[in-house]
């Protein structure tokens, strides 16, 4: 069903950083390179997407006043106050602490109990295969804005849970299961049979062939589900919006509290924000080549 | 292989049908797919342990909700004792004649429409150029994608700032090229609030279908472009008529990911505008939220969110009919 039928494993020949073909063309011919006006609307697409960005760096530089009197300057002179008073508010660590727990826990139960389900849909022959399988497809089309206010009722009164990080990370690992299962599950089918039969041969028994050969060799296909879950969770607002308050909140929720509670302070909202984005930033220019390639393998033809 | 779709529908081929093999696999142990020495209990039972965990957690954080939200539709409940006030459809019949919630609907449908209207031929228009072979095209490929890596609340917030009536950036470029900006500002202007909305989230959104398509031009075989450079195309004309018509899987999956997103829109809007002004920017899901957690109308939100399932389910029933499926057929 749907975008699933586009889903397939990604392997290092499908990375986007290594296209096929890469035959050296004659001459570099009008047909590959780049004109005056590639070039230049190449430098306008970057501008544009960065602007924002370095507006909100360069503006954690500048005092409130050198904001309201030119919107539009550079710093001057360079004001580091900002900055020092983000990272010196214990608040603004405690958020990263939270964010930080949250996604660890939303990745680790999604990427292990997802790897699970998806081995035996993917290599054993039973009756109910592809109807359980249909199971996660369709979990895909639930949003979490659906069941938000009963989530929120049953995380708050039924378990407990509310404003701890269990509350947010286990319903954020449900939702990502879906998406985990129909990833990992083609890595899983393309395993050569012969590598499991040799291992039953030897003695090995299911489980122990699940541990020791097919984690192993899956190994790419869990480190991208798992780049996905963990800045999904990292990124995610309108849950923890609901069940976290006070000191329990996660930097999305601090960033953006701390935009209405000082909407005067613009430099500090902006250094608080560009401080925020690092994380997400670091992660994704370390992992850019598994987000890359996860995203475009679940959506290639 | 080439696709889980392809993979799914080859399985019934590929081995016998589920109860047969599984018979098989407990007469004769040598049959691929099944240990030495097991038996059909066993297997059950492996199967079993393997799918628990993640059907358990399944069952209870999003099948169990979204049938509370169906019963909660039924009931009028303020979110505090029995729920016992049962009445029927009421809820639904004011959900659906409340003005704020169909223009929640239409702001929704109009994000749909727009996105696809304006954010795929940018994209394709981007990805295009991106895949000709320019300098630093690998840095300028990962520069397009940061938007979309970061929080819709954080990059909210910074065009929250860059937006603010007098004192942002914008209104202030905008004022220096001769424009005059609106007095309330652009988020503050019923009319063109939900404008402005849509312009933030395609500098948010548009990186993710540059990307995506740009993998579907790579997939375009060089062959096929020096076979048209022979015969004398030009760029335009190869781009066109070769490697668009390929694209075409990819340019649709990317629409319907565009569609199911732009119908569950909450993040950027709740940063923004909240919803305002004047309820010129409600969404589906901003609407079930305030009603559900701001005025305690949990019945109307249960009501609202089943509305709103079934507009994203029929909508991706019906893009699978009319349009996905076209891929499938092709695949095979």
């Amino acid at each position: 069903m749907t975008t699933l039928q586009e889903m397939r494993p990604v392997s290092d020949a499908d990375d986007p950083r290594t296209p096929r073909g890469r035959a050296p063309r004659q001459r570099g011919s009008s047909f590959g390179g780049g004109g005056p006006l590639v070039y230049g609307l190449a430098l306008a697409v970057v501008a544009l997407t960065l602007g924002p960005v370095v507006y909100g760096a360069l503006g954690g530089f500048r005092s409130n006043e050198q904001l309201i009197r030119d919107p539009a300057g550079l710093p001057d002179p360079w004001v580091t106050g900002n900055y020092e008073r983000v990272v010196t508010n214990p608040d603004f660590w405690g958020y990263a602490l939270n964010s930080t727990v949250i996604a660890v826990i939303t990745t680790a139960i999604a990427v292990i109990a997802g790897v699970m389900a998806a081995y035996p849909l993917a290599r054993y022959q039973f009756r109910l295969r592809e109807p359980l399988f249909m199971v996660f497809v369709l979990g895909l089309l639930f949003p979490v804005a659906v069941a938000i206010i009963p989530l929120f009722i049953l995380i708050t009164r039924d378990l407990g849970l509310g404003n701890t990080w269990w509350g947010v990370a286990l319903p954020q690992a449900a939702f990502a299961l879906p998406t985990t299962v129909v990833i990992l599950r083609p890595f899983l089918m393309a395993l050569p049979r012969e590598l499991e039969e040799a291992a039953f041969i030897d003695g090995a028994s299911r489980i122990g062939v699940f541990r020791h050969i097919a984690l192993p060799l899956v190994a790419p296909g869990l480190v991208t589900v798992g780049v996905l879950a963990f800045v999904a969770s990292w990124n995610a607002y309108l849950l923890p919006l609901l069940l976290l308050q006070d000191d329990m909140r996660t930097l999305p929720l601090g960033v953006a509290d701390y935009s209405t509670q000082y909407s005067a302070d613009t430099a500090g909202v902006l250094a608080f924000t560009t401080i925020a984005m690092i994380p997400a930033l670091v992660l994704f220019l370390a992992m850019q080549r598994r987000i890359v390639s996860g995203l475009q393998g679940a959506v290639k033809g | 292989m080439t696709s889980t779709g392809a993979a799914v529908a080859a399985t019934p081929a590929a081995a016998p049908t589920g109860g047969a093999s599984e018979d098989d696999g407990a007469r004769h142990p040598s049959v691929p797919g099944a240990p030495p020495g097991s038996s059909r209990w066993r297997q059950r039972l492996e199967i079993a342990l393997f799918v628990t965990p993640a059907l358990t957690l399944m069952a209870m954080f999003v099948v169990w909700p979204v049938v509370s939200a169906v019963r909660m539709s039924f009931f009028r409940w303020k979110g505090f004792g029995p729920m016992d006030d049962f009445v029927g459809l009421r809820n639904y019949e004011q959900v659906l004649t409340d003005t704020v919630f169909r223009d929640a609907v239409v702001h929704n449908l109009t994000i749909v429409g727009l996105s696809i209207a304006v954010q795929l031929p940018l994209g394709l228009l981007l990805a295009v150029l991106l895949n000709r072979r320019i300098r630093g095209r690998g840095l300028l490929r990962t520069i397009v994608f940061v938007p979309y890596v970061l929080a819709e609340v954080i990059a909210g917030v910074v065009w929250f700032q860059l937006l603010q009536p007098r004192s942002g950036l914008i209104e202030e470029i905008l004022t220096t090229v001769g424009i005059t900006p609106p007095d309330q500002g652009f988020l503050g202007t019923p009319d063109l609030a939900l404008w402005t909305v849509f312009v933030v989230l395609t500098w948010k959104y548009l990186g993710l279908a540059v990307l995506l398509f740009l993998a579907g031009l790579q997939g375009v075989p060089d062959e096929l472009y020096e076979a048209a450079q022979l015969d004398g195309a030009s760029w335009w004309q190869t781009q066109r008529s070769v490697a668009l018509p390929l694209l075409g899987p990819t340019i649709r999956t990317w629409a319907f990911l565009s569609m199911i997103g732009s119908l569950q829109l909450f993040d950027m809007v709740w940063i923004l505008t909240g919803g305002g002004p004047a309820n010129a920017t409600t969404t589906m899901a901003t609407y079930l939220v305030s009603q559900g957690t701001q005025r305690g109308n949990y019945g109307i939100a249960g009501a609202a969110s089943v509305v709103l399932f079934v507009v994203a389910f029929v909508m991706a029933l019906l893009y699978q009919v009319l349009v996905l499926r076209r891929d499938t057929a092709d695949q095979r």
